[in-house]
Formats: structure tokens, C-alpha cells, sequence
């Protein structure tokens, strides 16, 4: 019984799982290569992240291709006696599975050029851990009984962790890397007595059993409850979001990239997987908790990230604000669901899923970029950089893309999901619920509002980084990433313009998807969409051709640039900037990025807890600083490690520190069980 | 007939471009005899480019090609604007590959370009007035689509041309979600062209511009493309009101004569806006900066409560 394959009714070929299955062992023996010759980073930090790369490239097409592929599974014999591991591939997976290999091929290429020597981590080691986590997330997906999950998932955690803390000698990363595995594992409790729950009195836990208990409502909405909990604070929903921005910036750059773009939608997997399989039958009502949260979270985030001067924890707050998006229209497709609206719960649901391979590629193109930009000044605080533009040419102009795609501008991709989800809110007032109807469009509101402050802090992100003059000397001496780093972030912006271009041959295969999880998509694409358009919902005349968009838009652009040259026949010289009759110009009277944040911080003035040092007029040196803190931590964090420091004082009473004291606690424990047994 | 659709389309691009300026020209008339100065001429505007294109192009020494690029965005997602909006006809065929929230989607991404073009150079006032048209931006788009959004819940489409029709074809009642939506529509159409009383057109007092400063460096071409696009942002948001409140009018296909007869009735829309434009300019003075963004969420508000109204209304 080496391996035991079980047929699903319908006999479809097994071979999709098994070459996953074998991409992900070779996953994991690149990442022991690397320990092979651990101090090699020609071998170890570079030959081994691209073979990483190809892997990821080869699971991403089988992936891609086995979507439309009926779902089969696998009993592997491995793992403790009489508890086989299952694994199971069906569409859900294979979506999240080509996320995670295409936007690892774009990660490792650039990672490959990026880890230097003689920063923390040997490279073997952190070849292995990087490898580990890939081959990790990728059980994750493939899990079918609640052991495996949870094993990947604490696999995941934990090479994540070791990742993060990369650096460990830096005392504020090992800080970061500790609220992250803190987190991360009051998280895993829930998600286990998720599980707990959904065994259903059969105390079987795998998947397919717990697809077959009948939970009474109250249980049910138990376990949603428990993975909203527990998913919510790997993906960083608020208030549990607080370790992304720690995290985050603490880990290397292509890290960063990894947990942001690939690693988060583990967490949307997770969810997904729990309520649309696992449990089923969502009640209606439940789809406002995570709407309510995702709405204050995408604000929440947004908001936060406009008031950040270090650009990675920037990318953090704007990586919280997407995971908002999502649980947003995790929420409205249960909405709907529940309420028998099948087809504009699926188009919530394929615009969840769009967003979640979107967010896979912008996020990480930007994460990379500060890693680029990092290497190159060795700064990451936005207030000491600036004119980047000038000396790296080509990082500069891919995170221009990344950066209009994450502000949801057509013909980008970020624009599409956004679409979607913007089309399915604009049915909300169909819900055949009193005041729920009225209350849901209003979201819509909120998400345009979040969406909109996006753009916001992209200009202020992008504006500061690489335009304007070099607010340090040291600047302009920044050099250009190296050609394996600019192919991983080509490869990534390529990403965005295609998922951009493309939805209409995307949407179906995604729709597939949504039906696997047993919703009736049929209705969400429909046959007036063709291979250049994009036209869900029939009832209603609405569609979206990207192709045919970016045409006119270039082809505008094109004429104007044309008879600009055939009309305009007068030289351009260069001068000085225009300086206001004053002397000269320095790089310090530009707007800092405080100063971006201001209008921000004005108007949003309840959501922060602000510590602000004003010089007064007759200040000699005058000084201004600001500093922009978590209202959460204040409200909720503090209080919450207060009592844990009380109770744990509480208890130390007990701890004497004399043999005598604990050998008569034995003792008493002795007598007590004893007399209770007798 | 799919050719004359094709060719309604052309020629609505075409009056765009060329009436834009125009438009521009009839407010600053309007408002210099409001004000009792003696009014330019109505074809000052296109003097003005004709001017900037005869002159030599100045670019700071640090100007990237980010810089002498946007000016070309701008331009162009301007003109593809006004391709999607119903200002003659509601037979337009490319309004098929990019509804409403693809138009507003435009007018975000060229207010990026214009920002970050903006903030290229370095200068003081560059990145003060990027963050300023920013800050105006982040409230002023959202509710614009929330009017937009107001409009297809009535139509049941999000896009521009069949809003129109629906709407024009629609029993004529007065709807208060309308009215909201349109009070929303016009501040939102103040904020978002630069007028009083958020920025002043006229002025290049530091303390209050917003528009002028992004564009100081600019200058001869540049200079001319990115004062034709403003003007053109102008039309297209004046024919955007038209079409969600004045709808009536439009011609429903390619026949010449009507046609015609819809160009007439734009012109006196058109014109009828402008007057207006110029009175609310008159009328008011121009806000702090700081007050900018309550005027703004005052809007944005509005056309929350005109999308609440609707609920309200369809509920009971």
C-alpha cells in the first residue's frame, strides 16, 4: 500500500495531482540542496532560487491547466500510524495553486538576485526555509483532512517566521518575528476548533466527513466564526492585523513579497474552503460579518498606509486594505448565497478570486521594488529618498505599473476586480431582506471610498520614492537592479497588464471554479461575452473590453504624440526649475511624507492616536515630528497583555522555588485524584 | 447600420475636441460680465494654445520622461473620455468596451499622470499641488461614481449611453434622489476642474492654487496639451450632468438631421451650463484649502443620501 489512490466517481486521470505532488517534493529537495554547500551563495542563494523558479513556473501551468479538470484525490501512508494524509485537488485549489507558483517564478527570480552575503541567515538556510514555505503553502492547498492542514499550516507559520526573523541580530525583527508566530498561532487554535466543530460527533477529520455532518445552525455558524477568527488573523483582518505591519518590513524584501502577495490568500483560501465547502450552506446573515469587517479593515488600512513614511510598512497597510477588498466580497457572495442570488454571488466570488491573483502580482512587484530600491540606498525610510527615477530606470518604471494596477486604474488588472466587485454591489438592493438592502449598496460607498484613497497613497508612494530631486547625497549613487531582479519584476508586471487585458478568457475559468464550490454560476457569464469582452449578468447591459479600452486610450495617445511632431516645429532646451524668485531650489522644499499624510491624518483624525512635537515660534533649532500610532494597540492589545501579565503573576505564586513546596503539591494532587476516583 | 454609429462616434470626438476650448471661453466671458470687466473673446482659449504651441519647450534639467509623457496621457484619456459619454447620440459602439466605471476609472488615471508629473520636478509648489489634487481627487471620485451608481440603479446599466436613454425615455417625474445626486454632481464638477470655490482658475497665489501649481513647469506644447485636456475635462464632465440629468434630446441613431439637431441642443446646454458655471463663480468666494475636503465630503454625502433615497424609494 504505497499509494493508495482513490477514484472519484467519473474516472479522470490522476496525473494532475501526482505532478503537483512531485513539483512540491522538488520543492523541498532544492530547499535541502541548499545545505549542501550552505555558504555558496553563488549555489545556494542563486543556482537553487532558479531552479526554485522553474518549479514554480511548471506548477503554476499544470495548475492552471487542471482547473477545469473534475477533482481527485490521493491517501498518502505517511505521518503517524492509521492517520493517513489525504490530499485532494479540486478547482479551488488549482487557482490558488497557479497564484502561488506564478507569483513565486516572478519571487524567486528576483530572490535569486537579491540575497547578498553576509546579511543574518546563511543562504542554505534560508534556501531551505524559502523552499520549505513554498512547498508548505502548497499543502496547505492540497490538505484534505484537518491534521494535514494543520501541519502545513503550522509548517507555513513557522518557516515564515525564520524568514522573517532573517536578521535575528537586530532586536526589533526578533520582536516583529515574535508577534507574528504569536498571532499566527491564536490563530491556528481557532482554525483547529474550527475543525473541531466541523468533525460533527464522527470524530473523523477529514475533509469529506466533515462535508457530510449535518451541524445544527448554531454550530455552524460556531465554526465560520472560529476560521472568520482564524483566517482573519493570518490574512490581517483589523483588529488582528496588527503583526503585518512588524512583520513585514522586518523580513527581506522577497519575503515580504511572498507573505504579502501569496501567503495572505492562504488565509482567503482557507475561508473560502471552510465556508463554501466544509460547511456549505452558509446562512445569509452570516456574509455581514465579514462584509462589516472587510469594509472597516479596506478603510481601515488605506487610511493607515497614507500616513506611513517607511515604505514597506506603507505596502503592509496597503496589503491589509486588499485583504479588506476580499473579505468583502467573501461576505457579499455569502450574502447572496444564502439568499438563493446564485449568480451575482458567484460574480462576488470570481471577483474575490480575480482580486486575490491580482493582489498576488502587485503587491509583490512593489515589495520587490523596495527591496531594489532598499539594496540600492540602503534606505527605506521615505523622508531620505527621492529622484530614483534618474539612476534606476527600469525599477522605476515596473513599479509604475504595479503602482497604477493596486490603484484599480483601467486597463490594469486591479481595475477588473474592482469592477466586478463594484457590479455585484450595485445588485445588493435586490436582497429580498428589509434594511439590509438598503445598508449593503452603501458599501459600495465605502469600497470606492477605500479604493479611491489607494490612488492616494500610490502617488504618495511612488511620488516620493522616485520622483522629485534625491532628498540625500548618497543617492545618487543608487545603482539599477541586476538582470535577475528585473526579470522577476518584468515577469510580475507582466502579470498585471495580462490579468488586465485578458478577463474575458480569465472570468470563465474562474466561474468554473465558483460552480465547483456548488454555486450556480451559469448565469454570471453569459453568452454575450465573447474572447475580447467581458459581460456578466444578462439582465443587465453591462460589460467591460480591456482590449478594445487600451486600444482607444493608446491609439488617443498615439495621434496626439504624431501631430504634436507634425504640428509643433520648436526646439526643447533644458533650464532650471522655475524657483519663485528665490535663490535656489534644495531637495528639502519638497513635500515630505508626513507632509503627503497631512490631509489625511486632518481628516481621519479619529482613527489615529497621534504624538506630535510642534516647535513654538521662538524655537532656535526648531524641530517637528509626528508620530502616528495604532489606536488598537492602545484598546485592545495593551489590555489584553495586561491581564495575561496579571494572570501570569497570579500563578507564579505557586512557584516557590523550594523542593518541599512542590513535592507537596504532588502530594495534594495525589490525594485529590484519589479521592475522586474512590 | 454599424458604420454610422462608428462615424456618430468620430464626429463626437471631434466636437469635443473642438468645443472644449470654446466652452472654456463662453465661462470666462459669463463671468466677466458678471463681474463688469469687459469680456475676451470667445476664442481666447484656442489663442492661447496657438500661442503655447508656437514657443520653445522648457524642461527642468531634472524633467523625466515621466514628464514630457504625461501631457500625452492626460491628453489622450481625455479624448477617450469623451468617447464613452452620450453628448450627441446614444448610439455609441465603443461604449461597449468601457462603462461608467470605466470612465471614472479614466479620470482617476489621468489625475495620477497629472500628479506624479507633477511631482517630478522637485519643486515646492509641484508636490503641494500633487498632494492638494490628490486629497481633492480621493473625495471628489467616489462621488462621482455614487451619482453614476444612483443612475444605474434607475436604469439597471452602468453604461453612459443606455443610462441616458433609459433615463430620457423614463415617465418625467421628479425623482429626489435625482435632485441630491445632482447637487452632489455639480460641487463634485467644481471641485474636480479646478473652479472657485475650491481652486481659483484665475490665480497663481500659492496659498490657494491647486491646478496651477502641478503645472508650473510646463510649458510651450506641454503647456498647450495639458490646457486643452482641462478644457476638455470640463466638457466632459458638463456633458456627464447632461446626459444623468438633462437627457432628453440625444439622437437615438446615425440620422444626419438629428444629428444636427442634437449638436444645437448640446450648444445650448452647453451653454446654459456655462452661464451657470460662471454665476456659482460669481456668487461665491473661494474656500481655504483646508475647507476644501468638507465641501467635498459634503458632496460625497449628498450623493449617499440621493443612493439611500433610491433605496428608500424602490423599498417601499
Amino acid at each position: 500500500m504505497l499509494l493508495r489512490a482513490s477514484r472519484r466517481p467519473g474516472g479522470a486521470p490522476e496525473s494532475a495531482l501526482t505532478t503537483l505532488l512531485a513539483l512540491v517534493t522538488a520543492w523541498l529537495a532544492i530547499g535541502l540542496a541548499g545545505l549542501i554547500r550552505p555558504r555558496s551563495l553563488e549555489f545556494a542563494g542563486r543556482a537553487l532560487f532558479v531552479a526554485g523558479a522553474v518549479v514554480g513556473l511548471l506548477l503554476a501551468i499544470v495548475a492552471a491547466m487542471s482547473i477545469a479538470l473534475p477533482a481527485e484525490s490521493v491517501v498518502l501512508p505517511i505521518g503517524l500510524p492509521d492517520l493517513p494524509v489525504h490530499l485532494r485537488r479540486d478547482a479551488l485549489s488549482s487557482v490558488f495553486l497557479f497564484l502561488l507558483g506564478s507569483a513565486s517564478v516572478g519571487i524567486s527570480l528576483f530572490a535569486a538576485g537579491y540575497f547578498r552575503s553576509g546579511e543574518g541567515t546563511l543562504p542554505g538556510v534560508l534556501c531551505l526555509e524559502y523552499h520549505l514555505f513554498l512547498a508548505a503553502m502548497a499543502m496547505v492547498l492540497l490538505a484534505d483532512d484537518a491534521y494535514a492542514f494543520m501541519v502545513a499550516w503550522e509548517t507555513m507559520a513557522l518557516s515564515s517566521y525564520f524568514l522573517v526573523t532573517t536578521q535575528h541580530r537586530i532586536p526589533e525583527i526578533r520582536r516583529a518575528g515574535f508577534l507574528y508566530l504569536l498571532i499566527a498561532h491564536v490563530g491556528a487554535i481557532a482554525i483547529l476548533l474550527a475543525f473541531g466543530i466541523l468533525q460533527g460527533g464522527s470524530w473523523q477529520f477529514t475533509f469529506d466527513a466533515m462535508r457530510g455532518a449535518q451541524l445544527p445552525p448554531i454550530w455552524a455558524f460556531a465554526a465560520f466564526a472560529l476560521a472568520l477568527f482564524g483566517f482573519g488573523a493570518k490574512a490581517g483582518l483589523v483588529p488582528m492585523h496588527v503583526w503585518l505591519p512588524e512583520a513585514h518590513p522586518a523580513a527581506p524584501s522577497p519575503v515580504s513579497a511572498l507573505m504579502s502577495g501569496v501567503m495572505l490568500k492562504t488565509a482567503i483560501y482557507g475561508m473560502l474552503r471552510i465556508t463554501f465547502d466544509l460547511i456549505g450552506t452558509p446562512t445569509w446573515w452570516w456574509g455581514l460579518i465579514p462584509l462589516g469587517l472587510g469594509l472597516f479593515t479596506a478603510l481601515y488600512g488605506v487610511i493607515f498606509a497614507a500616513t506611513q513614511s517607511d515604505m514597506k510598512r506603507l505596502l503592509a497597510y496597503s496589503s491589509i486594505e486588499n485583504i479588506g477588498i476580499l473579505f468583502t466580497g467573501i461576505g457579499l457572495a455569502i450574502v447572496f448565497h444564502g439568499v438563493g442570488m446564485d449568480a451575482m454571488a458567484a460574480l462576488a466570488l470570481i471577483a474575490v478570486l480575480y482580486h486575490a491573483i491580482n493582489h498576488a502580482f502587485m503587491k509583490s512587484l512593489l515589495f520587490l521594488s523596495t527591496g531594489a530600491v532598499l539594496h540600492a540606498t540602503g534606505e527605506r525610510n521615505l523622508g531620505h529618498l527621492g529622484g530614483l527615477i534618474h539612476r534606476m530606470p527600469w525599477v522605476a518604471w515596473l513599479t509604475l505599473v504595479g503602482v497604477l494596477a493596486i490603484a484599480g486604474l483601467p486597463p490594469l488588472n486591479g481595475f477588473v476586480s474592482e469592477w466586478l466587485l463594484l457590479q455585484a454591489f450595485l445588485l445588493a438592493h435586490e436582497v429580498p431582506k428589509p434594511f439590509v438592502n438598503m445598508l449593503l449598496p452603501l458599501g459600495a460607498a465605502l469600497l470606492v471610498l477605500s479604493a479611491a484613497l489607494a490612488g492616494y497613497v500610490m502617488v504618495k508612494f511612488y511620488g516620493i520614492v522616485f520622483l522629485g530631486q534625491p532628498r540625500e547625497a548618497a543617492l545618487h549613487d543608487a545603482h539599477d537592479a541586476s538582470v535577475l531582479e528585473r526579470v522577476g519584476l518584468v515577469w510580475l508586471a507582466a502579470g498585471c497588464v495580462l490579468l488586465g487585458l485578458l478577463p474575458a478568457q480569465i472570468v470563465p475559468m474562474l466561474a468554473g471554479v465558483v460552480a465547483d464550490l456548488g454555486i450556480n454560476a451559469s448565469a454570471a457569464v453569459t453568452s454575450a461575452q465573447s474572447w475580447w469582452m467581458l459581460a456578466p449578468l444578462p439582465a443587465r447591459s453591462i460589460s467591460y473590453a480591456p482590449l478594445v479600452f487600451t486600444l482607444a486610450v493608446v491609439s488617443a495617445v498615439l495621434v496626439t504624440v504624431l501631430v504634436g511632431r507634425l504640428v509643433y516645429r520648436r526646439r526643447t532646451r533644458r533650464a532650471d526649475p522655475w524657483d519663485c524668485g528665490y535663490e535656489r531650489i534644495n531637495p528639502r522644499m519638497q513635500d515630505t511624507a508626513e507632509g503627503f499624510g497631512q490631509p489625511i491624518r486632518h481628516l481621519f483624525q479619529p482613527f489615529f492616536a497621534m504624538d506630535r512635537e510642534l516647535p513654538s515660534p521662538f524655537d532656535r533649532a526648531p524641530r517637528y515630528r509626528v508620530v502616528v500610532f495604532d489606536r488598537l494597540w492602545r484598546l485592545l492589545y495593551l489590555p489584553i497583555e495586561r491581564i495575561v501579565q496579571r494572570a501570569a503573576n497570579a500563578v507564579s505564586v505557586l512557584q516557590q522555588g523550594r523542593i518541599s513546596a512542590y513535592l507537596l503539591y504532588s502530594f495534594v494532587t495525589l490525594i485529590v485524584l484519589l479521592a475522586s476516583v474512590l | 447600420m454599424n458604420w454610422l454609429n462608428w462615424l456618430d462616434q468620430f464626429i463626437e470626438v471631434l466636437v469635443a475636441l473642438a468645443a472644449a476650448p470654446l466652452l472654456l471661453g463662453w465661462v470666462n466671458m459669463c463671468r466677466a460680465w458678471l463681474q463688469n470687466r469687459s469680456a475676451p473673446s470667445l476664442l481666447q482659449p484656442y489663442r492661447g494654445i496657438r500661442k503655447l504651441l508656437h514657443k520653445d519647450a522648457v524642461l527642468a534639467h531634472n524633467a523625466s520622461s515621466l514628464f514630457r509623457i504625461a501631457p500625452y496621457i492626460i491628453f489622450g484619456t481625455m479624448v477617450a473620455a469623451a468617447a464613452m459619454i452620450p453628448m450627441l447620440g446614444t448610439r455609441l459602439p465603443f461604449t461597449a468596451a468601457a462603462d461608467a466605471i470605466a470612465l471614472v476609472g479614466l479620470f482617476a488615471a489621468a489625475r495620477m499622470f497629472l500628479s506624479l508629473a507633477a511631482m517630478d520636478v522637485g519643486t515646492a509648489f509641484g508636490t503641494l499641488g500633487a498632494r492638494r489634487e490628490m486629497m481633492v481627487g480621493f473625495l471628489a471620485e467616489p462621488t462621482l461614481l455614487m451619482v453614476i451608481f444612483v443612475a444605474s440603479l434607475m436604469t439597471a446599466t452602468t453604461a453612459l449611453p443606455l443610462i441616458a436613454e433609459n433615463l430620457a425615455a423614463a415617465q418625467l417625474a421628479i425623482h429626489p434622489s435625482l435632485l441630491f445626486t445632482a447637487v452632489a454632481f455639480a460641487m463634485v464638477m467644481l471641485a474636480e476642474n479646478a473652479r472657485i470655490p475650491v481652486d481659483n482658475p484665475a490665480t497663481h497665489l500659492e496659498l490657494t492654487m491647486i491646478h496651477e501649481a502641478m503645472l508650473l513647469e510646463y510649458s510651450a506644447r506641454h503647456l498647450a496639451l495639458m490646457e486643452w485636456a482641462a478644457a476638455l475635462k470640463l466638457f466632459n464632465y458638463a456633458c456627464i450632468g447632461l446626459a444623468l440629468f438633462v437627457p432628453w434630446g440625444l439622437a437615438s441613431n446615425g440620422d444626419p438631421i438629428r444629428l444636427g439637431l442634437a449638436i444645437v441642443l448640446l450648444a445650448g446646454k452647453l451653454a446654459v451650463i456655462g452661464a451657470g458655471l460662471a454665476l456659482i463663480e460669481t456668487l461665491s468666494a473661494k474656500l481655504r484649502v483646508f475647507r476644501a475636503p468638507e465641501f467635498l465630503a459634503t458632496a460625497f454625502l449628498l450623493a449617499v443620501l440621493g443612493l439611500l433615497v433610491r433605496l428608500l424609494q424602490v423599498a417601499r
